[in-house]
């Protein structure tokens, strides 16, 4: 019972960080790159125009879920399980994730990037 | 790549590996969380460390969101994981902890996957435009945009 306990955590904590990692890029990408914007029109609205796009809303609130999750899971779960688990799933996910939503182009390259350091997370996690 | 951007995605890597360093420790000294007993999630936040923590992650967010504005989602994440290789010499070098042949091995899995994605451009996605509904979004282009890698 425990055991599906843990692993419903981690299935939660990937699904949310790939959700909200995809809506953060897109709504960063919507904003423009910051370093041009602040250099033409400053901070404050650099800072409001990215606090008012709804994908980065959405997307911090998947953060959070995730965040919590992770704090939650880490209190009692098994956490040589659940931390490597739940950080390389992601790596794994967000790769397909940005290839199918963002428009990314995952080339061979950076799949293998993505299970290197998914497996190196794995090992120093564990 | 600019020197400003290295720096932003510095930013993120050490932020990130400070930060989750510094909660799991104050997270270890809060104790145990259940179901039952949701209140003591809030109170933990009040354990010094994970306030400090938190602070850091939010310095490691406002980096991510940055460095996002101008790479791919994957190109970004591979950086965050330099954190843990920077933990783990931490750990060696200034903690003088052992590190097993395991460690070592994942470090430098890290490493050669960091170095993969280095070395490609940093944008390869189709530009959103700002107010281009999303419903309209282009099919999966392959330009390389003219990002300076």
């Amino acid at each position: 019972m425990k055991h599906l306990h843990t692993w419903g955590a981690i299935f939660v904590i990937v699904f949310a960080s790939v959700v909200g990692d995809v809506l953060l890029t897109r709504a960063m990408k919507q904003v423009g790159d910051v370093h041009a914007l602040l250099r033409r029109s400053g901070l404050w609205t650099v800072a409001g125009r990215v606090l008012s796009n709804q994908n980065f809303v959405l997307g911090v609130a998947a953060m959070a879920v995730a965040f919590f999750s992770l704090l939650f899971a880490l209190s009692w779960g098994d956490v040589s399980l659940v931390a490597p688990a739940a950080a390389s799933l992601t790596f794994i996910g967000n790769a397909f994730a940005a290839r199918i939503f963002l428009h990314e182009r995952v080339d061979r390259r950076r799949w293998i990037a993505a299970s290197l350091v998914a497996a190196g997370v794995a090992l120093l996690a564990g | 790549m600019t020197f400003r951007k290295y720096l932003v995605v510095a930013g993120v890597t050490v932020f990130a590996a400070a930060g989750d360093s510094m909660l799991s420790h104050g997270m270890k000294q809060a104790g145990n969380i259940s179901l039952h007993h949701l209140s003591s999630l809030f109170l933990a936040l009040l354990n010094p460390w994970v306030a400090v923590g938190i602070l850091l992650l939010l310095a490691f967010f406002a980096a991510y969101m940055n460095a996002l504005s101008w790479a791919d989602l994957t190109y970004v994440l591979p950086a965050t994981s330099l954190g843990y290789v920077l933990l783990a010499l931490v750990a060696k070098f200034a903690l003088h902890e052992q590190i097993s042949p395991m460690r070592w091995l994942g470090i430098a899995l890290i490493s050669g996957g960091v170095g993969f994605v280095a070395g490609g451009e940093a944008l390869t996605s189709h530009a959103h435009h700002e107010h281009a509904p999303r419903s309209v979004e282009a099919e999966p282009i392959a330009i390389p945009s003219g990002a300076e890698s």
